[in-house]
């Protein structure tokens, strides 16, 4: 019996004019890559801290040192936050958790695709698998820093809120918009390496605006200013859920979850139809 | 024999920039033209742009192994990225039909700190094969990789051959309707790479197979038609593998290349070929007596000295050696006035072209006294097609007694 062969065409047009054809096998790669990112997920986690004797206990050293700074600056009154609402400790901890994630999933599709070149350079496979895996590292990430949160609750008695069972979405929806944006830069990053630097400088900056370590300011600019943020809602939001039960911006979470998905399908056919020109750019 | 057409290209053309800043500003307006929905191609060169391939076409069959040679730069790698989807064509057409394998770099994807053993699952998810395939084929992939002992090693304590080992035997798993190998096998040991041949050759009546290669031996040896391709140009297209051998040669020059080493005491002066004519080329036909002239000058204080005759095909292998001290035959010093021949019996080499070294030494074969390398090029047309260098009609009878 005779197979039918798979046929494949290789032209220069554009892959948008055929739209229907790229919407199929963007589908067809999402499925056909989700064994593969899991694989490389699993390389990537365990070859992560093999070469180290500390550890795991790494993945706990940012948040928590981040934390402590706060805790001291406001402790001896040289940053005075004012009311949070909770003990700052818990405030601090978990936005630094919850920034970190966001954070990560800006930088992770950028660092993954570059680490990855020889073998884009070399191999077709879905290319869907880079992206699937940087999203699993992201929540692994925030896994091992749930860890932290649950000792902090333990620790000051804190009775989460009972939407506490809402805090997966809402930190699915700042790993959602932290790939997008971090997508949506990939293919620029991966020809300019302007596009990482900016990236780490602009990270900074950006958590100075988003209301990580400081509640929602009451002051007209800088409130507008953290308003405009889109971090913002997602965060506070979140941290709501997580601790007072009282969603305060949930009409933004919401909006801007819904753009985050519409602009990270953008992303992603952007990071497809560019693939070929990266490539053709890697050195290999 | 199938006449299925698995790989097509026609026309297929890729530009690159000689820039690097260039090329990343042009990489961003391509990216620019997928997204308006650029149609066409792309005929234009810009500023710092050149053809890296220019123009190819051809058809492959399965059951067909195509060699793809040419110099460095030719534009083999791109136009292989291009087949295997990597990259798109500026210009043109490729059709590929069927499961594409792809044998370009082994083990990409291999982390080093990794064992062999995770590695394998890793590498064999990059080339599309599930959990479940892999552990069906694990003990074959250790098995013909021989590396049974190190699966738990981890992989940066491998050497390069083992890594390739490693890699060719996790991607010789798959079953492509179209193979690409792009010279890959060049670290492997003898064994492993015979193994490989194997491998390969088994492969073939059900593939479309796409070599690259610089060993010509190994392309004549897989090869049923092959492509130069130099600049980027198809410079030959066809069956006939060692005219197409000869067509890539011939884009290196190596006449002028000769080496020469003279003591005070000899100096080879000109060799000629019996009934090859003069020149440049020197042509001989298969079976033709092969007699050498060789003039040289030998200090008088030496009454007799050897020489000794290499040639070399164009890959610099060694085919024929002769010496007057092996032939126990005495070379009397004539000073300024040696003429010697030699004769080699009949032609038998294999087309192609040949280059002679000559050398001088004492009669006792120990001190040298002079030696050229390159002093005289030949070519043999011959209506052999082997492969191997020699090639000899041999007398051929069926000796049994029985009539059936």
């Amino acid at each position: 019996m005779k197979r039918i062969l798979k046929e494949t065409v290789y032209t220069p047009d554009s892959e948008l004019l055929s739209f229907g054809e790229l919407l199929r096998s963007m589908g067809r790669d999402l499925l056909a890559s989700r064994e593969l990112a899991w694989r490389l997920l699993v390389r990537n986690i365990n070859a992560q801290y093999r070469q180290s004797f500390l550890g795991y206990f790494w993945a706990f050293i940012p948040p928590l040192f981040t934390t402590v700074i706060w805790i001291f600056l406001n402790s001896q009154k040289i940053l005075d936050v004012g009311d949070t609402g909770m003990p700052y400790p818990l405030f601090v901890l978990t936005g630094t958790v919850l920034w970190q994630t966001f954070a990560d999933a800006l930088e992770s599709p950028l660092k993954i695709v570059s680490e990855s070149k020889s073998m884009l350079a070399k191999i077709n496979f879905p290319r869907e698998a880079l992206i699937l895996t940087s999203i699993g590292q992201v929540v692994f990430n925030f896994a091992i820093r749930l860890v932290l949160l649950i000792g902090a609750f333990a620790w000051y008695s804190v009775e989460p809120s009972p939407t506490i069972l809402l805090v997966p979405l809402g930190i699915l929806s700042m790993i959602l918009l932290g790939t997008m944006v971090g997508l949506l830069l990939t293919p620029i990053g991966i020809l300019y390496q302007d596009v990482g630097k900016a990236i780490a400088i602009g990270t900074q900056a950006w958590f100075f605006l988003t209301p990580v370590i400081y509640p929602m300011p009451q002051a007209s600019w800088a409130q507008t200013l953290v308003g405009l943020n889109p971090v913002t809602p997602l965060l506070q939001t979140t941290r709501e859920w997580l601790i007072t039960g009282h969603a305060t911006q949930l009409y933004g979470f919401i909006w801007i979850s819904a753009a985050s998905m519409v602009l990270l399908f953008c992303g992603w056919v952007l990071y497809r139809i560019a693939m070929p020109h990266l490539i053709a750019r890697m050195s290999a | 024999m199938s006449e299925e057409v698995l790989v097509k290209a026609e026309g297929v053309s890729k530009r690159f920039c000689r820039s690097l800043k260039r090329s990343l500003w042009y990489g961003v307006q391509d990216i620019g033209n997928e997204l308006i929905g650029r149609k066409g191609d792309q005929g234009t060169l810009r500023k710092n742009e050149f053809w890296a391939v220019n123009n190819i076409t051809f058809e492959l069959k399965r059951g067909q192994c195509l060699g793809l040679i040419g110099p460095n730069g030719a534009g083999k790698s791109t136009l292989l990225k291009m087949l295997n989807g990597l990259i798109k064509p500026d210009q043109g057409h490729i059709t590929m039909r069927g499961r594409v394998g792809a044998l370009i770099e082994l083990g990409a994807g291999f982390n080093p700190i990794l064992t062999a053993r995770e590695n394998i699952y890793v590498n064999g998810s990059i080339l599309g094969f599930s959990k479940k395939e892999i552990d069906h084929k694990f003990d074959a992939i250790l098995d013909f990789a021989e590396l049974e002992e190190f699966v738990d090693t981890p992989v940066q304590n491998f050497s390069s051959g083992m890594k390739v080992r490693l890699g060719f035997s996790i991607a010789a798993q798959m079953e492509p309707d179209i193979l690409i190998i792009d010279e890959v096998l060049a670290v492997g040991d003898v064994g492993f790479v015979a193994k490989c041949f194997g491998f390969i050759s088994q492969l073939l009546p059900t593939c479309a197979v796409i070599f690259v290669s610089h060993s010509m031996p190994n392309i004549s040896r897989i090869c049923s038609r092959v492509l130069v391709i130099d600049g980027g140009r198809a410079v030959y297209a066809g069956a006939d593998v060692s005219k197409g051998i000869e067509t890539f040669f011939s884009r290196f020059q190596l006449s002028g290349h000769t080496t020469t080493y003279s003591s005070s005491k000899a100096m080879v002066k000109r060799v000629e070929i019996e009934g090859a004519g003069q020149g440049e080329t020197l042509v001989l036909k298969y079976g033709d007596d092969f007699k050498l002239h060789v003039f040289c000058f030998v200090d008088a204080e030496i009454h007799e000295f050897s020489m000794n005759l290499l040639i070399f095909d164009q890959s610099q292998n060694g085919i024929i050696f002769a010496s007057s001290y092996y032939a126990e035959d005495k070379l009397i010093n004539r000073s300024e006035h040696n003429h010697i021949v030699v004769d080699l019996g009949k032609v038998c080499l294999k087309s192609g072209i040949y280059s002679i070294d000559i050398s001088i030494t004492d009669r006792n074969m120990i001190d040298l006294l002079a030696q050229v390398k390159g002093i005289a090029q030949f070519q043999v047309n011959s209506t052999f097609t082997g492969y191997a260098p020699v090639q000899l009609q041999g007398v051929w009878k069926n000796i049994s007694d029985r009539a059936n």
